[in-house]
């Protein structure tokens, strides 16, 4: 590809037509645009980092299958070029105060508006979940509903009614978004050009293929690589930092491909945290609270696994689980393809093994065979899309009660996401007893000395962590059931 | 993009009334006025009004330091920067550079004192918002300035002496005499966290000058319009009535607007009158959190003598609440929380004393229960502690202490005269199963090694008016028009709490008509004069009681006007289901009302109510300075996990005294968000300010955790009381806003319950609040 390829508009579908922008910066938020150029105040601002969901939106992309999806995501991260060959629908598309859809209309008839000002965001929220339902032919419980809304916060009601509207929505006559247009409109927008947006002499590229990408960051490799934006967008919300060239990643096939490789998953660096997670889980069930609370579901419909990687925060849920799954990271540069375990990549807070114009291609994870065991755990303040003050997934293979290899990766209790090797040592040999959990308990101590912040005291990380070999040693030890923990999300996990 | 040809006929209740114009219209569960715009996205908040031609936008340059003296500030680097038209700092505020309610202690923009990190310092104004607010940003390297010692946390400035107010004490009977003598002693200290109001529509003020110049319209998200008029007209050193005020709704207040919208409304003010061009100031989130004040986080000693029985004897406490940098509404906040150590309890021999610390962080204000919560759950937590030290069953401990005749005289001279606290917590403790489900836990501790489970009962009593009785008055304007239909104009504020529907079902109910036909419009300086803060759940107790006036006053006229049509006596003339009937006949309400108008009747009326028998000696701390009181009751239980210090409320039952409910799903709503909102403050909520720098770390919602869904207990229920006022309010029904906040308390003390269930039997876990996982792991390590 030419990298001087000529720059042309963004082009998306937004209110039955589509929309052509050439005039806005390329770090315009969705949100600004559709509030402050758009003329649509119905979705709101919260926060403007992606915790609040006042500001949900749908967004809706053909999927390599030619279909139409629909998730909605946090319009206040999303950089308006993202959502070139794209859709995107919001509260005033669903038919106004005389029409009401089947969420809104149960939303009025349950009371769950109070004050309002979170509700659009509800309403597209509870709307996405109804099309995905009726898509399926499914019905959400109520523990499914309370995660689908677990990223809009609603500070009047307390949920009570608007958990009943989810309910209640699926009572109603089925009344579906009308996709056919849509999917037209998204159709004849594949035909345009990779998009190259310029504007004040910074540029944009969304390039559609692995090679082109590849190219791109060879040829600027200091401009900023972006892939879901929900980190990226903070950047430039609260930091006002200049991003300069921007390079996504977000529209190229191949890097958001996960497959089964022999006995291991290969998961592109664009996938989202959603369909990523999906995969980690239904390889290693254990794994299934650590994706339903890593952040809220509109972040991880935008976010994805290769960025929370490649950010390489010590606080980031992704790294633990997949060091200790033993997973490799695939970078690639032009057409250089390097692979290394990940635990290697991170060097030192924010420091990563990463060469200029190189990029994160994949994850390349193993898939554990029936010997290994895990146990995994995230500590925060909240349940729900909040930061780990620890997170730990810890991993034994056993072999007639022998734990012959062990990896217990930790977020939150050093400057990178690092394993406790000490503790490591004090079980690999040893039989599996209550007394090996507690010596990698006391081992820990010279693992880490981690710190005080307003998540968690030093002291409290350091505890809680040695609690979890308790707690590895009840999920996995003699007689071993289920799962400790108080979380719904635990139920009907095995170890 | 819907198919409108599927649209389904939804009804909006599951059984339709098959006559809705029949049925009446106070006391249905009606939905809020709104909802269907709210959920269209179509319900206008103030950064949605379509902003006039030249509209500039402001971001605010804030203190890098929490305690300082300002030297400077490099204006021309800020001037320099794309988009900037003006920069405004002290220097240009004409009239008196204070938003302070009550003590004229806080500046908009600062002076020469630099008192916390945060505190605005200069105001940007540019031709757009992200371009003001970059331009801002740049504060730390342009703000010069002379650190000094900081204060930073309320028992610091408590022992250095250092308060925003004079201290203040209650006292009643000798409990010096009395504590020495009891049976048993209990002595304790605690420690409980401030809550940020986190309104999910941050501040925001949209000034825009008028008659060239010489007046000026602030659309502004508050809770007070009427407040930010004077200080508005204050800051400009104007006359008020060139001011003019008005706020459609709010999405969320909270108590946050109620003072603290003020300095906002200010820069605003004064930057589109120094301009001459309309100025928006809308902040952004992490700012709002930095600048404004919130829920007082308390610190708390005491000393309790008690018999065998666990009964009160004597009680002596101090409460030190963290004020922040200045007054705003800390003295008042105190008061309640004096006037609620009670909670629903007699203490014979009690004494109180109140000290509003200073220290170099925001200025903490209103929040749902100003004051009420921080003084109740002090005696909650002390109950508790007289249960685990008597072995006996915490809701018993409670019930042998409730006021009861001859024992309801309040600590500041109010007799108690709804003793309800014994019916409800009899009903409630049997509805959720009080008794069976302790031994049913009990059973699943021992046979649980890491989980542990907890229950608790607590009551609430709550006293309704503000404290300050000349504040419990409100106008109303009810219109109506020639065609019958009716314009309500009110000084209450709608922040989601459903006020204006409440107020047009007052209304309607008189009139006789369907609520459909009255409709309330934005609250305006201009329309009512001298409103007082929709605030101390006063909302619809105080304007559904002047709208009431207003529209008896109409009906007063189009009675005496149809008794002379119909040939009947005047008291005989009735208005219901949309018609005026009297003598056996029977005429339309627009019929009726066209017909007055052709006769010069006059449609319109003021109204006005003023809340009878209220007295309050500030100096004493002593008088009358409730209307009633709301009484509610919680039986909470927990899930505690021992290793990692992780809890859930995974059952609440919630039983709550409204009077008879003017609305009751409105009232259910407020019940169950106050619940969540007051377990949320308890449990998960938590304030961190760097321990040297000041800065409040804990600025946004990435590290501040309200509950979500997920935090919602599994089993949830709620029931209304169901007794009438004993006191005239409207329809005999109670006020609502704040009570039940109160009722979160039983998810603190079910979590501690379960904490105790880790230590030997009586132990007492020494708990603070918020019970986050690290301070529950703290309090079962030491029990352990």
């Amino acid at each position: 590809m030419n990298t001087r390829q000529h720059h042309r508009p963004v082009r998306f579908f937004h209110r039955g037509e589509v929309v052509e922008i050439g005039h806005l910066p390329p770090t315009t938020t969705v949100l600004q645009y559709l509030r402050e150029h758009a003329g649509c105040t119905g979705t709101k601002e919260g926060c403007a980092e992606g915790d609040c969901g006042a500001c949900t939106v749908i967004q809706g992309e053909l999927g390599a299958d030619g279909q139409l999806s629909l998730c909605n995501v946090n319009a206040c991260t999303q950089f308006l070029p993202t959502l070139d060959g794209r859709a995107l629908l919001t509260v005033e598309d669903l038919g106004g105060p005389e029409q009401l859809n089947p969420a809104q209309q149960a939303l009025v008839d349950c009371h769950g508006s109070q004050c309002g000002f979170c509700t659009p965001g509800f309403v597209m929220t509870l709307t996405a979940c109804y099309e995905a339902h009726q898509a399926a032919g499914t019905r959400p419980d109520r523990q499914a509903l309370a995660d689908a809304i677990s990223g809009n916060l609603c500070r009047c009601t307390g949920y009570r009614p608007i958990l009943d509207a989810g309910e209640r929505m699926f009572d109603a006559p089925a009344r579906l978004l009308d996709r056919a247009p849509i999917a037209a409109a998204l159709n004849a927008l594949a035909a345009d050009e990779p998009l190259v947006y310029q504007h004040a002499g910074v540029r944009f590229h969304a390039p559609q293929s692995l090679p082109d990408l590849a190219l791109l960051r060879e040829a600027y490799p200091k401009a900023t690589l972006l892939a879901g934006s929900t980190d990226v967008g903070l950047w430039v919300n609260k930091q006002f930092r200049d991003l300069g060239d921007v390079i996504y990643t977000g529209r190229v096939p191949a890097l958001r491909e996960i497959r089964r490789e022999g006995d291991a998953l290969w998961i592109g660096a664009a996938a989202t945290l959603e369909d990523a997670w999906a995969a980690l889980a239904g390889a290693v069930p254990r794994l299934r609270e650590l994706w339903l609370r890593f952040a809220s579901p509109p972040v991880r419909h935008a976010g994805t696994l290769g960025g929370n990687i490649a950010n390489g925060s010590p606080i980031g849920d992704g790294a633990p689980a997949l060091i200790a799954l033993g997973a490799d990271i695939v970078l690639r540069r032009g057409e250089q393809q390097r692979r290394l375990p990940l635990q290697d990549f991170y060097l030192d807070y924010m420091k990563k093994d990463l060469q200029p114009g190189e990029f994160v291609e994949a994850l390349h994870v193993p898939l554990p065979s029936p010997h290994w065991q895990f146990s995994a755990h995230k500590i925060a303040k909240r349940h729900d899309s909040d930061i780990s003050a620890v997170c730990a997934v810890l991993g034994l293979r056993l072999d007639g009660g022998v734990v012959r290899e062990a990896r217990f990766a930790f977020g939150g209790m050093a400057g990178i996401v690092k394993r406790a090797a000490a503790a490591e040592a004090a079980v690999v040999g040893q039989p599996w007893s209550e007394a090996a959990a507690k010596a990698a308990a006391d081992a820990l101590a010279q693992d880490f000395k981690p710190l005080s912040d307003m998540r968690a005291s030093a002291g409290y990380r350091l505890r809680v962590a040695q609690n979890l070999f308790t707690k590895l040693w009840l999920e996995t030890g003699a007689g071993a059931v289920a799962p400790v923990g108080i979380w719904p999300s635990l139920q009907g996990v095995t170890a | 993009m819907n198919k409108p040809e599927t649209l389904p006929d939804l009804q909006p209740d599951p059984q339709p009334d098959p006559q809705p114009e029949l049925q009446p219209v106070v006391g249905r569960s009606l939905p809020h006025e709104s909802a269907h715009l709210h959920v269209s996205g179509a319900a206008p908040y103030t950064d949605d009004l379509p902003e006039p031609a030249g509209t500039l936008h402001a971001a605010l340059g804030l203190s890098p330091v929490a305690h300082g003296t300002l030297l400077g500030i490099d204006l021309d680097r800020i001037r320099q920067q794309p988009g900037v038209v003006a920069v405004l700092t002290a220097a240009d505020i004409a009239g008196e550079n204070n938003c302070g309610p009550l003590l004229h202690d806080d500046p908009i923009l600062a002076g020469t004192q630099l008192s916390y990190v945060g505190q605005p310092v200069f105001a940007v104004i540019a031709t757009g918002r992200e371009l003001a607010r970059r331009a801002a940003a740049l504060a730390r390297q342009v703000i010069r300035f002379e650190p000094l010692p900081a204060v930073l946390t309320a028992l610091d400035a408590h022992a250095a002496g250092q308060y925003v107010l004079p201290p203040m004490h209650l006292t009643r009977g000798e409990p010096a005499a009395h504590l020495p003598t009891a049976p048993h002693r209990l002595q304790g200290r605690w420690s409980l966290g401030g809550q940020e109001q986190f309104y999910l529509e941050g501040q925001i003020s949209l000034a825009v000058p008028q008659e060239g110049g010489e007046g000026l319209l602030v659309h502004c998200s508050t809770q007070h319009p009427s407040e930010m008029q004077q200080l508005v007209a204050h800051a400009v050193g104007w006359h008020a009535h060139r001011v003019t005020v008005q706020c459609r709704r709010m999405g969320g207040g909270f108590g946050g607007k109620e003072s603290q919208s003020a300095l906002f409304a200010c820069v605003a003010a004064v930057a589109a009158l120094k301009l001459k061009r309309p100025v928006k100031l809308r902040l952004d989130r992490d700012d709002d959190f930095l600048i404004t004040g919130r829920r007082h986080g308390f610190d708390y000693r005491w000393d309790v003598g008690f018999d065998d029985d666990g009964r009160i004897l004597a009680a002596e406490i101090d409460l030190i609440s963290n004020a922040g940098h200045s007054a705003d509404l800390s003295a008042p906040v105190m008061a309640r929380a004096l006037c609620h150590f009670d909670n629903a309890y007699w203490l014979p021999h009690v004494a109180m004393h109140g000290y509003c610390a200073r220290t170099n962080t925001q200025s903490n204000t209103a929040f749902r229960g100003f004051g009420g919560p921080q003084g109740a759950i002090a005696i909650e937590m002390i109950l508790d502690g007289v249960a685990r030290r008597l072995g006996l069953d915490g809701a018993e401990v409670r019930r042998r202490n409730f006021y009861a005749a001859g024992q309801d005289m309040t600590p500041y001279g109010q007799q108690v005269q709804e003793l309800h606290a014994q019916p409800l917590t009899a009903q409630l403790l049997a509805s959720s199963r009080y008794t069976e489900r302790r031994a049913e836990i009990a059973a699943f501790n021992a046979a649980s090694r890491v989980l542990k489970k907890g229950l608790a009962f607590t009551p609430v009593k709550f006293g309704i008016s503000f404290n300050v009785a000349h504040l419990n008055q409100a106008g109303a304007l009810v219109h109506v028009y020639t065609d019958g239909s009716v314009l309500v104009n009110h000084g209450g504020t709608e922040m989601g709490q459903g006020l204006n529907t409440k107020v047009a079902q007052v209304v309607a109910h008189e009139l006789g008509l369907p609520l459909a036909r009255v409709r309330c419009s934005a609250t305006d300086t201009s329309k009512v004069a001298n409103t007082s803060a929709t605030a101390a759940s006063t909302g619809s107790d105080l304007n559904g009681k002047a709208a009431q006036d207003a529209a008896r006053k109409i009906k007063a006229r189009l009675a005496a006007f149809a008794a002379e049509r119909f040939g009947c006596a005047t008291e005989l003339v009735s208005f219901s289901g949309g018609e005026v009937s009297g003598g056996g006949q029977s005429l339309p309400f627009d019929d009726l009302v066209a017909a007055a108008y052709l006769k010069r009747i006059q449609l319109w009326s003021d109204g006005f109510y003023a809340t009878p028998g209220l007295h309050w000696d500030k100096a004493r701390l002593h008088g009358h300075p409730f209307y009633y009181y709301a009484w509610g009751g919680a039986v909470c239980e927990a899930l505690v996990d021992t290793l990692t210090g992780e809890s859930r409320i995974t059952r609440a039952d919630l039983l709550h005294d409204v009077g008879t409910s003017l609305n009751p799903a409105l009232d259910v709503g407020q019940i169950e968000g106050g619940f969540i909102q007051g377990m949320g403050w308890l449990t998960m909520e938590e304030l961190v300010w760097h321990p040297t720098s000041g800065l409040l770390t804990t600025h946004a919602p990435s590290t501040y955790k309200i509950p979500t869904a997920n935090d919602c207990p599994t089993e949830f229920r709620t029931e209304l009381f169901g007794v009438a006022n004993a006191s005239e309010t409207i329809h005999r029904s109670k006020a609502v806003g704040e009570p039940p906040l109160l009722l979160g308390f039983a998810a603190l003390l079910a979590i501690k319950d379960a904490c105790a269930a880790a230590g030997p039997e009586g132990c007492d876990p020494p708990l603070r609040a918020p019970a986050t996982a690290e301070a529950v792991l703290d309090a079962i390590d030491a029990v352990r």
